[in-house]
């Protein structure tokens, strides 16, 4: 089965700036990915060509196998823009309806309910869009991006506008989607968002893929920090596998130790240093 | 292209509309427009004597007729020009600035089926509109002043293609252009075709070839404006004699007729139009 997303040397350039220097990126089936970078890095756009919505001045983007941007890609995806907006004058079920019919679902009102249910908005089909809070459309679009049960749902800051409650109600959301087996490719600001959620991180800087892997994998080991009757001992280039040996070591020099504390630098460390500090 | 869509969008475009009010207010203005000239009708023919030649064969009566309807088949084409833009100005660039169309396009929907959604529901609003207006004018004038064109159907036919074309031309402008810029643009266009038209009339009552020609070739480029000319025309096909010379000296008397070859190009200049919209569009970062 093809990647749910696959990019290999994209390259986007509006006029003489460059968006995007040549990115290559896959999503696997079912795969949660954060991509993270700070603001103008190419990462809208990168969503973008994905999405249909800009052409790449080169290289190749697929989604489920289908060139993105064509009928038949469409048909497998979900997105969330940053900046999106929906018709006022609408309320939450015209809009989900609009948008399945436009996706072929047949889901009908059970998938209505079901997906209003999902984003926490169970009572707002009957709201006329503008008169709901930002916080609100935000939910309402997620739903929208869940039409037709797509296989790749792209999500550009989908909690730009939310409250704690209602991040926490996306985390959950997206774990679920995960266990569905939709593969996610989260675009955010928000880095403890994507570390407690993304299987993989990709953070992009100037157009480019700058450091990617695992949340685990991108945080550095951070040394070992033992509290004793003595004070507190920081063992700097001590790992997670070495707190025992450490202990022992400790106790068997006539030391009372109290507590033990594996320290790792945090995703944020890992973004500033891949990014420069910006 | 998938006709389901396009039917979709269309359908959700009307709806649009509708919620809006839109239709509400121009069924208001278009009633006290019908009012206003069921008013100036009636008064022209109740201080005029319309049985009686005026002793050199003119029929007052026709000439009235012709003049009223005329008037009223400009200010139809104009109610409709001013529709058709509102209801598409802003249908692509300021829907993408806005963020509204891109949720849609990420859908199984290729741009040419959005785009031919929002045409076909804008074109066949105005073009309904154009015929029902032009037609009612029709019935006041017959009920009022008891006289009744020459043509019906063709002059109708063409306002619809008229107002068709330009809401095509609005679309498409839309694509290229903010809303304000091409609200702008299309008015002028539509200006520039009526100018064209009158400086056409005006070539013909002096005998100037390169008037005529100046107007021959507007009318070709801004089709509508041939329409319409080919229209007027119809009012008063049959008309001849005295009357017909007093009918040409009016203001919309001096119409040009016009043959198949007109609407043909009509038909191939809408799709012309579509291609180049399309083409715009298919290019277009969102």
């Amino acid at each position: 089965m093809p990647p749910a997303l696959s990019v290999s040397g994209l390259e986007k350039a509006y006029g003489s700036v460059r968006a995007l220097v040549g990115v290559d990126l896959e999503v696997g089936e079912g795969e949660l990915v954060g991509l993270l970078g700070p603001n103008g890095a190419g990462k809208s756009t990168l969503v973008k060509i994905a999405c249909g919505l800009v052409t790449p001045t080169s290289g190749h983007a697929a989604v489920c196998g289908e060139r993105a941007g064509s009928v038949a890609a469409h048909r497998s995806l979900g997105y969330l823009a940053e900046l999106f907006r929906f018709p006022d004058w609408c309320t939450g079920y015209e809009l989900l309806e609009l948008h399945q019919r436009l996706a072929e679902s047949g889901g009908g009102a059970a998938e209505r309910a079901e997906l209003l249910e999902l984003v926490g908005l169970p009572d707002a089909g009957d709201t006329r869009i503008g008169t709901m809070s930002k916080g609100m459309q935000q939910r309402l679009g997620i739903a929208q991006a869940l039409i037709g049960s797509p296989r790749l749902l792209l999500l550009d800051e989908p909690t730009s506008a939310l409250d704690p409650a209602g991040r926490r109600t996306v985390r959950a959301l997206l774990e679920e989607l995960r266990g569905r087996g939709v593969a996610v490719l989260l675009n955010s600001h928000l880095l403890s968002e994507v570390e407690l959620v993304c299987d993989r991180v990709a953070i992009i800087d100037k157009g480019a893929v700058v450091a990617a892997g695992t949340p685990a994998e991108l945080s550095h080991a951070g040394g070992v920090e033992v509290e004793t009757a003595a004070g507190t001992r920081v063992f700097a280039h001590a790992r997670r596998d070495d707190a025992p040996r450490i202990v022992r070591d400790l106790v068997a020099a006539g030391d009372e130790v109290y507590g033990v504390r594996v320290l790792s630098s945090s995703l944020e460390d890992a973004y500033l240093e891949a990014v420069g500090g910006r | 292209m998938n006709p389901n869509a396009v039917r979709v969008i269309a359908l959700f475009t009307l709806r649009e509309s509708l919620r809006r009010r839109v239709f509400v207010v121009v069924a208001v203005l278009t009633v006290a427009f019908l009012g206003l000239y069921a008013l100036g009708t009636w008064r022209l023919y109740a201080e005029t004597d319309v049985n009686e030649l005026d002793g050199t064969g003119v029929e007052i009566g026709v000439v009235a007729g012709a003049t009223l309807l005329g008037l009223a088949m400009f200010g139809t084409l104009f109610l409709g020009t001013v529709l058709a833009v509102f209801l598409t100005l802003g249908a692509v660039r300021g829907d993408a600035e806005r963020g509204l169309l891109q949720p849609l396009l990420v859908r199984p929907v290729s741009r040419a089926t959005l785009l031919l959604g929002r045409y076909v529901a804008a074109a066949g609003v105005c073009a309904l509109y154009v015929a029902a207006v032009f037609f009612a004018a029709t019935v006041i004038t017959w009920l009022l002043g008891d006289w009744w064109p020459d043509r019906v159907l063709g002059p109708v036919l063409g306002l619809m293609l008229g107002v068709a074309i330009l809401a095509a031309l609005s679309l498409a402008g839309s694509v290229y252009l903010s809303g304000t810029a091409n609200g702008i643009a299309v008015f002028m266009v539509f200006g520039a075709g009526l100018v064209a038209g009158l400086l056409g009339q005006i070539g013909e009552a002096l005998s100037s070839e390169t008037l005529d020609d100046v107007s021959t070739l507007a009318s070709w480029l801004l089709p509508f404006e041939g329409l319409y000319q080919a229209g007027l025309s119809g009012l008063t096909a049959d008309t001849v004699g005295f009357t017909r010379f007093a009918i040409n000296l009016g203001p919309f008397g001096g119409a040009q007729s016009a043959g198949p070859g007109l609407w043909l190009w009509a038909v191939v200049y809408l799709g012309l139009v579509g291609a180049w919209a399309l083409r715009g569009f298919a290019r277009r970062d969102l």
